[in-house]
């Protein structure tokens, strides 16, 4: 690597210019943040760690939005053989006893301590200053620990070749990959896909935003309303929260 | 060896040499103005992007100048809109004869970016963080 990483000091976005707000759209119905776009040439910095806040309430049953924006995205074929890359996956739960039902989409958690780091023998998966955890394909050997190691079965192996290159992430067989949180968007200050798919669909179930920023719309929404995260008990610190679960 | 001797040697050995050095032919697609002086770029190129790319993937630095996509944005031949499929081809002629086997394109594209969406920056309705 050319670059040691971990020398490196992030600057703080922008100078402390990443105005804060949160929009509404509604009455008591807020979306995107709003913080300034990197500049090119600027490094991620640890000053912003972005993260999403699910309402399994506001997430249909049924619903795939958000999955098909993410394969159209990012050039998955969208099949669901076994083999198939999958970024994100609907879940449709049920409660024993009652038979209450949920629905959520699940992918990369984007924890603050991620396992899938841990055990990669080849720093190919690393997460990044602003907490998007990330493999470097031209690093991975594709030797899947990583698939093992996460608890969320966020990433998937890429069996085949791949000939459709006109998705945003390139992407190769041999390499193991998972969600990027759309980070070639976020780079640009650009919500992810499935963020900007859910709320077309007019159901808002996915807040996408800056956990540093304390007047942030998701940090905000986060102190107001009781949410979990997905096996708290691993002390992961997923970047990803639940509300309606 | 005496210098006249030698630059009289190499003078008449030079012209049958270079007639026999066949050059590739290449589609250098649009061209035009390169990044960088041509020359320095044909024996730089692969560090300059390895540079780069590990900066773009484990830092977020984007815009960088030397870039993969940037070109194959110039280059692709307005044939078959690619840098590979003959010879002729941007990065597949160098590389046959130079016989350095090139597996960039595995993975990325070897069409020029798409003139639409999130690839060139554009901001997609209601999505715009700012």
């Amino acid at each position: 690597m050319s670059c040691n990483r971990n020398n490196q000091r992030r600057q703080f976005l922008s100078k402390g210019a990443a105005l804060a707000a949160a929009v509404t759209i509604a009455p008591g119905l807020m979306l995107y943040d709003f913080a300034r776009a990197r500049p090119a040439g600027e490094p991620a910095s640890s000053a912003v760690r972005w993260g999403m806040l699910i309402d399994a309430g506001q997430c249909e049953s049924g619903c795939d939005a958000c999955v098909s924006a993410c394969n159209r995205e990012n050039g998955l074929s969208g099949r669901t053989l076994p083999t198939d890359p999958q970024w994100i996956r609907k879940l449709e739960l049920q409660q024993e006893g009652t038979g209450r039902k949920v629905s959520l989409p699940m992918m990369c958690q984007h924890c603050a301590e991620p396992p899938c780091v841990e055990v990669c023998p080849t720093g190919a998966s690393f997460k990044r200053a602003d907490g998007i955890v990330l493999v470097d394909k031209h690093l991975c050997i594709g030797c899947r620990y990583c698939m093992m190691a996460c608890p969320y079965k966020a990433r998937s192996f890429v069996h085949e070749p791949v000939v459709d290159h006109s998705g945003a992430t390139p992407r190769g067989r041999g390499t193991v990959e998972s969600c990027t949180l759309c980070v070639h968007r976020v780079d640009q200050g650009v919500a992810p896909a499935c963020v900007e798919a859910c709320a077309k669909e007019g159901h808002q179930a996915i807040l996408f935003g800056n956990l540093n920023d304390p007047e942030s719309a998701i940090s905000k929404r986060l102190q107001s309303v009781t949410s979990v995260k997905l096996r708290a008990d691993l002390n992961l610190d997923p970047g990803f929260s639940f509300v309606g679960l | 060896m005496k210098p006249w001797v030698m630059m009289l040697l190499l003078l008449t050995l030079a012209d049958p040499l270079v007639a026999a050095v066949s050059v590739p032919d290449l589609d250098i697609g649009q061209g035009g103005h390169c990044v960088d002086d041509p020359r320095f770029m044909r024996l730089n190129h692969m560090k300059l992007m390895l540079h780069q790319r590990d900066e773009t993937v484990h830092q977020g630095i984007r815009g960088g100048k030397y870039s993969l996509a940037g070109c194959v944005d110039c280059h692709a031949s307005k044939k078959n809109h690619s840098v590979l499929g003959t010879n002729q081809n941007f990065c597949q002629g160098c590389h046959v004869y130079a016989a350095v086997k090139i597996d960039c394109f595995e993975c990325h594209s070897s069409e020029p970016r798409k003139m639409s969406g999130t690839q060139l920056g554009l901001v997609p309705a209601g999505g715009r963080l700012k």
